[in-house]
């Protein structure tokens, strides 16, 4: 690649401090995001897919801290950043909207005054600049009666309309990287559908790149350009969504595609990943899925996978593709 | 329909609640009218719909946990009313959505499963009790360990497995399924509905599968029911719903659905439903959908479309189809 990515993220760890000890919530994600495209952050609970993408824009919560790693935007590591110039950052370069939008917007305050409150913070306009500004980011994502919507509090919106608000605010400022964490789970079917459309749409006309967090495989495989698999806070596996869903190299990807149902003439049984989920307060040494996994080795259970090119377009961590990539040069040489 | 006994019949269900708005004002929020199905020995009907449907409340209400504003439910031909609703509280069970709120944390797993034992007395000693909790909890894939345990110390999959073993205790022939796996992750969800279709083969009993997650309801389902404000558009075989959609509404659902596969994702056309579902205390007059519906006509505005069967065993309460 001869241009720099817009977003790198290198090693990155994140670990959260309580009570009962270190909880590590990401253990060394790296990936490449371009500007204009799409990414796909896909795992079950606890597995750091919000966690990474919380750590990038430091909004972590008290106990919470990134402790190795680089975030680097344009070629510059805003981990290093202050306080101070993540505020100006956040927003206008990297902004994010969250699952509920219900908690997200104040209750206190009307749509318009926290629309204009974020174009205030982050640009130089005057009082009817903002205004209008305001107005032109509801028209624009689809609010009917702007005017109106802009005199309403929060609790006067349905969670459809809520969650176009979120996105107008966080898209007024025009940045580079809109982060959406899980932005249609809280939501309806019908509702879902519209605000997935409504990303598309905008992800067009305006360009920017998006981050795309969500524990569901239809709207990954829906969005995305490329997705990356998170389990234990650790990458299994990365590639474009064809790769991911067709040619999948991680155990756990297989499992996961395995067990959600599908449309079918005949019935077939489902094909679950047994056990729970890891525990991140004790980790294993080896890799994390490996208690879970149906085809674990014992060099599983010693040492953690290493990320393993698979193709182009494609990246794996997985003992069992390395053992399969190996045995496919064999089969290679031998004809 | 057939002339076959149903295991379960309602007939003309409507659940009202009384709400206030303003000072004087009481108004009546609808939510369930006129709602009627069957559901035979050892089937799974499929109840799909959005937040505010009524799909839970349809639920609740025929086992009587709501007191029916109206109708009636015939559990194998007998009439279930308000006095005789304990005789048939073995017989129709439920598993809620949360299983981190319909499990007492003050009660070991023993205790919370044992409790339908103790209320319907369906042991002779203590060792037969024990025994008993033993054998639901192996039957759900838990194993007897678990039971002088507290709720808390599952994780959300094992904790459903506890509510169904609950509802399975006293052998029940039919289980409401309120959003069973809703709460789950995709792993543990298969996990929960394989131990549903299991047990379904083992024990013959039947379900009112209610879900959002239309993969999910016609994974499981031999029928499916959609429902809109309150009401059953469509109702039919599974694979014909979800193949040929007829109910405008029921179309554009099963275009929304995202689809776990990036080929049919490219090649898809998502018909988008304008605006929200209306307010069910303001209902729209004449058919409910028509506010959303691409298709509605002068006559949608005026009269309510009843259900008609368009196929056997299928039917569709549209003026236009």
């Amino acid at each position: 690649m001869s241009e720099m990515p817009l977003l790198q993220v290198k090693n990155l760890h994140t670990s959260f401090f309580t009570d009962a000890g270190e909880v590590k919530a990401v253990n060394g994600i790296s990936y490449n995001l371009d500007a204009g495209k799409v990414l796909g952050i896909v795992g079950e609970s606890g597995s750091g897919k919000s966690v990474s993408a919380y750590s990038v824009l430091r909004i972590l919560t008290d106990t919470g801290r990134v402790k190795e790693g680089e975030v680097l935007f344009k070629g510059e590591n805003i981990l290093k950043y202050s306080e101070q110039q993540m505020q100006k950052f956040r927003g206008s370069r990297i902004s994010i909207i969250f699952q509920d939008p219900m908690t997200c917007l104040n209750p206190t305050f009307s749509i318009g005054s926290q629309l204009r409150e974020a174009i205030r913070i982050h640009t130089d306009r005057n009082k009817e600049e903002i205004q209008a500004r305001a107005l032109e980011m509801l028209q624009l994502v689809g609010v009917n009666e702007p005017e109106k919507r802009l005199k309403q509090y929060p609790h006067e919106l349905s969670g459809g309309m809520r969650q176009r608000v979120m996105i107008a605010m966080a898209l007024a400022c025009e940045p580079d990287i809109l982060i959406a964490d899980e932005p249609t789970t809280a939501l309806d079917v019908t509702i879902q559908a519209q605000i997935l459309e409504l990303m598309q749409d905008l992800q067009r006309k305006l360009g920017m790149a998006i981050i795309m967090i969500t524990h569901d495989l239809g709207v990954i495989a829906d969005m995305c350009d490329e997705i990356i698999v998170m389990y234990g806070g650790k990458v299994c596996e990365r590639g474009t969504a064809d790769e991911i869903f067709y040619n999948p190299r991680h155990e756990y990807t297989k499992g996961l595609i395995r067990s959600i149902p599908r449309i079918s003439e005949k019935h077939e049984k489902l094909i679950p990943i047994s056990g729970s989920p890891v525990d991140l307060l004790n980790l294993p040494k080896g890799c994390a899925f490996a208690a879970r996994c149906d085809h674990a080795m014992k060099i599983c259970l010693e040492q953690p996978p290493e990320e393993v090119r698979v193709n182009d377009f494609h990246i794996a961590a997985c003992w069992n593709n390395v053992k399969q990539m190996m045995d496919e040069a064999k089969d290679g040489e031998e004809t | 329909m057939s002339g076959q006994k149903h295991l379960l019949d309602v007939r003309g269900l409507k659940e009202y609640f009384p709400v206030k708005s303003g000072m004087l004002n009481k108004m009546l929020l609808k939510a369930v009218d006129d709602v009627s199905f069957t559901i035979d020995e050892g089937e799974t009907l499929g109840l799909v719909g959005e937040s505010g449907c009524g799909k839970t409340t349809v639920g609740r209400t025929l086992l009587y946990l709501y007191k029916p504003t109206a109708g009636e439910v015939y559990f194998d031909g007998q009439l279930v009313t308000e006095k005789n609703i304990g005789d048939f509280r073995k017989d129709m069970q439920i598993v809620f959505q949360d299983p981190y709120s319909s499990l007492n944390p003050r009660m070991t797993v023993a205790d919370i499963i044992g409790e339908p034992l103790d209320i319907h007395k369906l042991y002779s000693s203590k060792k037969e009790r024990a025994d008993r909790i033993a054998e639901l909890l192996t039957l759900v894939g838990l194993n007897s360990e678990h039971a002088n345990r507290y709720a808390h110390e599952f994780s959300g999959g094992q904790r459903q497995r506890i509510g169904i073993a609950r509802a399975l205790a006293v052998n029940p022939r039919f289980i409401v399924c309120d959003e069973p796996v809703s709460a789950l992750d995709v792993s543990i969800q298969a996990q929960i509905i394989n131990t549903f279709e299991d047990l379904q083969q083992k024990l013959g009993i039947a379900y009112l599968f209610i879900a959002h997650d239309l993969l999910v309801v016609q994974h499981m389902s031999r029928r499916i029911a959609v429902m809109y404000l309150g009401r059953i558009v469509e109702i039919g075989p599974a694979g014909d719903i979800i193949g040929s959609p007829v109910h405008p509404y029921t179309e554009s659902l099963i275009s929304a659905i995202p689809m776990p596969d990036p080929e049919t994702a490219r090649h898809k056309h998502r018909i988008i439903l304008e605006g929200d579902v209306p307010s069910p205390l303001r209902m729209p007059k004449g058919c409910p959908f028509r506010t959303r519906c691409r298709y509605a006509t002068k006559e949608c505005e005026e009269s309510r479309p009843e259900l008609k069967e368009i196929a056997p065993d299928r039917f569709v309460a549209c003026h236009n189809r």
